[in-house]
C-alpha cells in the first residue's frame, strides 16, 4: 500500500495506449469480482429456477417421484380449474379496485399535505406507519378480529343503520375488507406523491392563478402532467404488488381461501397447490402464467405512457 | 429583498414591518389562520381513522376478553391489565415467546447483514467500475424487481429440499448474502452515482484499487443508504410469513409471525386477547424501530420508491 503512489507514477510516465488497456483489463476482473455475489444470487436463485419452473410446468411432479412431462396438460387443466378460475377472478378483482383506490387516496392525502404548515412530518409519518405493517400477520389478524362478525367495524356501522351482516364470514363482504386494508396501506405511494409534488415549481401555479386558472384546471393541466412519471411509477409497482398479496389472505382465510372461494387470491391457490397437494407442475404453471400476465401489464403500461406521462426533458 | 436595504438603510425598513395591520394582505393573514386550522382538524381527523385499528390492538391487549369485540366495545377498559401479555409470553407448545423472539432476530440481524454486504458490493460494481456487460447486467437486476416471486420459490424449494436445508434457515438468509434484493442494489447504484466521480480518480491516481477504494471512501460516505437498507431489510425479514411457512417445520425454530399463525390455529376465538398481545409483541419491533428511525424511514421511501 505504501508503494502504490510511486507504482502508480511510473505508471503513468508509461505509454497511454498499454496503460489503458491494462487498467481495462483490471476493471473486468474487479468488476466481476465485485458482481460475484449478484451474479452467484442471480444464477442460483433466479435464472436457475426460472428455467426448471418453465420446465416443470410442462410435467407432473409430487416431489417425490421423477417428473414426468405431459406437455401442456397442465395449462389446459388450469383453463377448466374452476378454482383456478375463481382465483383469477378474485385477484383481478382486488387489483382493479384496490390499486386505483389507494393510489387516489395516497394523492389526494399527499396534495392536502403539499404546504408549508406545521406538523407535516408529523403526519406523514403517521400515515406512513401503516404500510410498515400492513403486510405483517399481526394486521391480519387484527383485521380480522375488527372485521369479524360484531366486531367494531359492525358495532360502528350498525350504529349509523347499516347492518351488512358481517365481513369475515359474509363472502359477498371479504373482498371489500381486503380492499379496504390495501387502502389502508397508502402511505408508502403517498410519500411518492409528496416527493414529486415537491419538484413541481410554484411559479407555475402562480401563473396559472393570474390566468384565472381554478383547483381543478391546476390539477388537471399543472399537477397530473408534472406528476405524471411518479403516477406511473406508483402505478406500475403497486399493480404488481397487488397481485403478490399473500400473508393477509392467508391469515384471514385460515389458509384457505373462504368463505366460499372469496378469498382465493392467486398466490394462495398456488401455494396450496404447490405446498399442500405437492403438485409442483401444475403450480409452476399458474407461476408462469402469473409472469406472463404481469409481463403483458408491465409492456401494456410503458406501450401507453408514452400518450399520458410527460418527461421534463421531452420535447412539447 | 431585506438583504439588499438592510446594510444601506436599516431605518425606514422598520417602519414598514408592523405594517401589515393596515394592510388589505392583514385579512388574509386571518383567513390564513382559518385555513390552517381547518387544515390541522381534516389531517389529525384522518390521522385518528388511519391510526385507529393500531389503537384499537393496542388497547384491546389491555383488555379481559369478554371486552373484546362483542357488545361491549368502548375503546378503552377499566378492567386494565397485563394478563394477556402473561399469557403470550407462555408461548405455544412448551415453546416460550422468547424462543420465537430470539428466532426472528437472529434472521433479522442475518438479513440485515447479509443485504448490506452483498447489495453494497454490488453495487460498487454497477455504479464504479467499467466492465464488458455491466448495463446488460444491470438491466436484468432492474427486471428482476418487476418479477413475480413465485416463479422461483417452487424450484427454490425443491432445490433445498434435495440438499436437505428444509428447516434450516439457510433459504432464508442465502438469497440476502446474494444480493437477491435487488430493491436495495438498485438503492445503493442510485446513491453511489450521486457521489462525485473525483473521489475516485483521486484515489486511483493515488494508486488505490477497487477494494481500497470501496472500503476507505464509498462505504463511509454510503451511510444514509446505508442505514435505510438496513432498516428495511430488518423490517422485512420480521414481518416476513412466505419464506418462514414454507422452509421451517420445527416450532423451536419458528419466528414470530408463524409463531403466530400457529397461536390462532390452536386458540381460534377462545382467546382473543393473547391472541391480540402476541400480534402487539410481534409489532413491537416494528413499531420501535419506525418510532426512532422515521425520518430516515419516510426519507427513504420518497427518495428511493421503497414499498412498505
Amino acid at each position: 500500500m505504501t508503494q502504490s503512489p510511486t507504482l502508480s507514477r511510473r505508471a503513468s510516465s508509461a505509454p497511454s495506449q498499454p496503460r489503458k488497456s491494462r487498467r481495462r483489463g483490471a476493471d473486468a476482473r474487479a468488476g466481476y469480482t465485485f458482481l460475484l455475489p449478484w451474479l452467484l444470487g442471480f444464477i442460483a436463485l433466479t435464472v436457475g429456477p426460472m428455467i426448471s419452473s418453465l420446465y416443470l410446468s410442462f410435467t407432473n411432479y409430487n416431489l417425490f417421484d421423477a417428473p414426468k412431462w405431459i406437455g401442456l396438460d397442465n395449462y389446459t387443466t388450469l383453463l377448466q380449474d374452476e378454482r383456478f378460475l375463481q382465483s383469477v377472478g378474485v385477484t383481478l378483482q382486488y387489483v382493479v379496485f384496490g390499486t386505483p383506490l389507494k393510489l387516489a387516496a395516497a394523492l389526494a392525502i399527499a396534495m392536502l399535505l403539499n404546504s408549508k404548515r406545521k406538523g407535516q412530518g408529523f403526519y406523514r409519518s403517521a400515515f406512513y406507519a401503516p404500510s410498515l405493517i400492513g403486510a405483517s400477520v399481526s394486521i391480519a389478524i387484527v383485521w380480522k378480529a375488527m372485521f369479524g362478525d360484531s366486531g367494531p367495524v359492525d358495532q360502528g356501522l350498525s350504529f349509523f343503520g347499516i347492518n351488512l351482516g358481517g365481513w369475515v364470514g359474509n363472502p359477498n363482504m371479504t373482498m371489500g375488507m381486503m380492499i379496504l386494508l390495501t387502502v389502508w396501506q397508502f402511505g408508502a405511494p403517498m410519500v411518492i406523491f409528496l416527493a414529486g409534488l415537491k419538484q413541481i415549481p410554484a411559479d407555475l401555479y402562480e401563473a396559472a392563478s393570474m390566468d384565472g386558472a381554478g383547483p381543478v384546471r391546476k390539477f388537471l393541466n399543472i399537477t397530473w402532467p408534472m406528476l405524471s412519471p411518479v403516477i406511473f411509477f406508483n402505478l406500475l409497482m403497486e399493480t404488481i404488488h397487488a397481485f403478490q398479496i399473500f400473508a393477509s389472505a392467508y391469515i384471514i382465510s385460515n389458509g384457505e381461501g373462504g368463505p366460499a372461494g372469496s378469498t382465493l387470491f392467486y398466490t394462495l391457490y398456488l401455494y396450496l397447490r404447490g405446498f399442500s397437494d405437492f403438485r409442483m407442475g401444475y403450480a409452476s404453471a399458474m407461476a408462469w402464467l402469473l409472469v406472463i400476465v404481469v409481463g403483458i401489464i408491465t409492456l401494456i403500461f410503458f406501450k401507453t405512457s408514452k400518450s399520458w406521462v410527460h418527461y421534463s426533458g421531452d420535447a412539447k | 429583498m431585506t438583504t439588499t436595504a438592510t446594510p444601506t438603510q436599516p431605518q425606514p425598513i422598520k417602519p414598514a414591518t408592523p405594517a401589515p395591520v393596515y394592510n388589505p394582505k392583514s385579512e388574509s393573514a386571518t383567513a390564513k389562520r382559518i385555513k390552517s386550522t381547518i387544515f390541522h382538524i381534516v389531517a389529525l381527523a384522518l390521522v385518528v381513522m388511519v391510526l385507529y385499528p393500531a389503537i384499537w390492538m393496542i388497547a384491546s391487549s389491555f383488555k379481559p376478553n369478554s371486552e373484546i369485540g362483542g357488545a361491549n366495545n368502548a375503546l378503552w377498559s377499566n378492567n386494565f391489565s397485563f394478563d394477556n401479555f402473561a399469557t403470550a409470553m407462555d408461548g405455544i407448545g412448551g415453546v416460550s415467546t422468547l424462543t420465537f423472539f430470539t428466532n426472528s432476530l437472529i434472521l433479522a440481524v442475518g438479513a440485515v447483514v447479509g443485504t448490506v454486504l452483498s447489495a453494497s458490493i454490488s453495487a460498487y460494481a454497477f455504479a464504479r467500475i467499467n466492465f464488458p456487460g455491466r448495463g446488460l447486467f444491470f438491466g436484468m437486476m432492474i427486471a428482476t424487481l418487476l418479477l413475480p416471486f413465485h416463479v422461483v420459490i417452487i424450484p427454490q424449494y425443491i432445490v433445498f429440499q434435495q440438499l436437505g436445508l428444509v428447516d434450516t434457515y439457510v433459504p432464508l438468509l442465502i438469497g440476502k448474502f446474494l444480493a437477491a434484493d435487488a430493491f436495495f442494489v438498485f438503492l445503493m447504484v442510485q446513491f453511489m452515482r450521486g457521489l462525485p466521480a473525483e473521489l475516485d480518480e483521486a484515489a486511483r491516481i493515488d494508486g488505490a484499487g477497487h477494494a481500497r477504494i470501496f472500503g476507505s471512501i464509498m462505504l463511509p460516505l454510503m451511510k444514509p443508504a446505508l442505514i435505510s437498507t438496513s432498516i428495511f431489510s430488518f423490517i422485512w425479514s420480521w414481518n416476513d410469513f412466505l419464506g418462514p411457512l414454507l422452509y421451517l417445520n420445527t416450532p423451536e425454530k419458528y419466528p414470530l409471525p408463524l409463531a403466530l399463525r400457529l397461536f390462532v390455529d390452536q386458540t381460534q376465538s377462545s382467546d382473543y386477547g393473547a391472541m391480540i398481545a402476541m400480534s402487539v409483541l410481534a409489532l413491537l419491533p416494528v413499531l420501535v424501530f419506525f418510532l426512532v428511525f422515521q425520518r430516515y424511514i419516510v426519507e427513504g421511501v420518497s427518495t428511493q420508491g421503497l414499498k412498505g
